[in-house]
């Protein structure tokens, strides 16, 4: 196992910077997720506007795994629609389940890219896709 | 007194003997599940090669056999704790089932509306769950006996909340996450004068110091086979045998029966009246020969070498400025078990990167959420120490514990 592979600069940067951790003024839609198993325990806050991701934040506590991969996903989902949140959310899981390798098709990822190794470590898989499953049940609805 | 050789023992655990990730191991998870050593996984060897049947339903010789082995094996769980007859050791799968055979069988006869159920907020989730449901069912009330800063249960603590109300304490006797050992003598003591009877969970105490059930004179004390280098799915439930002779089965199947009619039955006499259905007799072989191995060394030896080990851990650990352990630093009244936090980096962070160290350690809630909750804190590291650790050990988790921030991208 290689650790820097799996704690990378960005996944420090995005664990320390701490710029999408914050609450919302007047949310739309606030969805909670925890890995009962672990402790990483999230809320994701949406501003949705004629089908548009407005705004995006979380709270919470997690490892350094999950709070960077929740940050890359609230950076990568703002202005986009809901149909293409929902596509990168599926994409990010296929990555990590190593479904999808094609990497042109992962370059929309854009930064949580790196967390693709994350998939070595099985240990860590759920603190990776935590905040990304929550997104999918809160927009999904 | 003669110190343990530890080198000599860590020859008879296999598994230690191997790298990981390109270090030496070094395994600091012995709260969750112990290594076996040889001794104990050739036992269960001969077991199966020479002795298995089922025991207790057959004449032939193989069945005659398994029952020799599972008979002696409960005997020397008997001797171990110093229970006075066999009929007061019930074989289960873990502490998990013991605590839940004694929540749902005697809980469900004798708990009444606003009885009370007292138990220490430090539980292991498997000694608040059982007794949530019970209360539910009964209408009664559940208490908890909060820790005071150094992480013990306090004497006016122990006064307030165990009452004449009171029906039933559960308590561990080490808790799995501080390494506190509660003062359970006071407890029990204080709870029998209030006319409350005992469960004490020995999950974390019976494989590391000297246990005496009549000495304690726990009513209930139970425990699993597998942190005590035994195999996984055997456990113990050890209960003073008029309170287990009052109890109605927990549950029904074969070998727990006396006649069986259409519509009713009687049971076995103790112990078997709490076995039924078919048992798991290597992991009981398996047990045996842990205690074997473990009183052929000596419990009062290796308590010590824990203490050891604990006292240059923490020496060490209090020293690095951005580690905060928990519990209690007075050594006299905790075990071999550490929990601590690392200043800016989760703990499940801390184990992954001392994992790429070759060191196995725990992180997380540790099943403690009331704990958790009350300490607020999110998750916490844990290492839990055994008689197969040296000092080379403690030296390579410290090294390790210096390099977590690094890879978190903080100076030191």
């Amino acid at each position: 196992m290689d650790l820097n592979s799996i704690y990378t600069q960005l996944i420090m940067e995005h664990n320390k910077s701490g710029h999408n951790k914050r609450p919302l003024d007047n949310p739309d839609i606030i969805e909670r997720g925890h890995n009962p198993s672990c402790g990483d325990d999230i809320t994701l806050q949406l501003k949705i506007a004629e089908d548009i991701i407005e705004d995006a934040s979380y709270t919470g506590v997690g490892c350094a795994i999950s709070q960077a991969s929740t940050s890359m996903m609230i950076d990568l989902i703002k202005s986009k629609s809901i149909d293409e949140a929902l596509n990168l959310v599926q994409t990010f899981i296929g990555m990590i389940k190593k479904e999808i390798i094609d990497e042109e098709e992962l370059e929309k990822l854009e930064d949580s890219i790196v967390l693709r190794n994350i998939s070595n470590m099985p240990a860590r898989v759920k603190c990776a896709v935590l905040a990304w499953h929550t997104l999918k049940e809160a927009i999904s609805k | 007194m003669n110190k343990l050789n530890v080198d000599e023992i860590k020859k008879d655990f296999p598994i230690l003997d191997q790298r990981m990730n390109g270090h030496r191991l070094v395994y600091l998870d012995n709260g969750a599940t112990t290594q076996k050593p040889i001794q104990v996984i050739e036992a269960i060897f001969y077991y199966n090669t020479r002795s298995h049947g089922n025991p207790h339903r057959g004449a032939h010789q193989l069945s005659i056999r398994a029952t020799d082995e599972y008979d002696l094996a409960k005997e020397r769980v008997r001797q171990f704790i110093n229970a006075k007859s066999l009929e007061e050791i019930i074989f289960t799968r873990n502490t998990t089932e013991s605590i839940n055979l004694i929540a749902s069988a005697y809980g469900r006869e004798f708990v009444k509306e606003n009885d009370e159920i007292v138990l220490a907020i430090s539980e292991h989730h498997s000694n608040i769950l059982p007794w949530q449901r019970i209360v539910k069912e009964k209408k009664a009330i559940l208490k908890y006996m909060y820790l005071n800063e150094d992480g013990r249960i306090d004497t006016e603590e122990i006064k307030e909340k165990i009452t004449k109300k009171t029906k039933i304490v559960s308590i561990a006797h080490m808790s799995n996450v501080l390494g506190t050992i509660h003062p359970i003598e006071e407890v029990i003591n204080y709870a029998h004068k209030m006319g409350a009877i005992v469960l004490v969970d020995g999950a974390q105490s019976t494989p590391h110091i000297k246990v005496d059930v009549q000495e304690l004179d726990a009513d209930f004390y139970v425990f699993s086979g597998h942190k005590m280098l035994a195999p996984m799915g055997i456990g113990v439930l050890y209960g003073k045998k008029e309170i287990l002779e009052s109890i109605p089965p927990f549950l029904m199947g074969g070998d727990m029966i006396e006649y069986v009619y259409e519509k009713e039955a009687t049971f076995a006499p103790l112990p078997y009246k709490f076995e039924a259905g078919t048992q798991n007799v290597e992991g009981a072989v398996g047990l045996k020969a842990a205690i074997d191995y473990l009183e052929n060394i000596g419990m009062d030896k290796i308590e010590e070498h824990e203490r050891f080990l604990v006292e240059y851990a923490l020496d060490k650990m209090l020293s690095i400025p951005y580690v905060n352990v928990q519990g209690p630093k007075d050594l006299n009244k905790r075990g071999g078990i550490i929990s601590f936090t690392i200043d800016d980096v989760h703990p499940h962070d801390v184990s992954t990167i001392l994992d790429s160290y070759g060191i196995a350690i725990r992180a997380g809630h540790h099943c403690a959420q009331p704990l958790m909750r009350y300490l607020k804190l999110p998750a916490t590291s844990r290492v839990s120490f055994y008689l197969y650790n040296t000092k080379e050990d403690i030296d390579q988790f410290i090294e390790g514990l210096r390099n977590v921030r690094k890879w978190l991208g903080y100076g030191s």
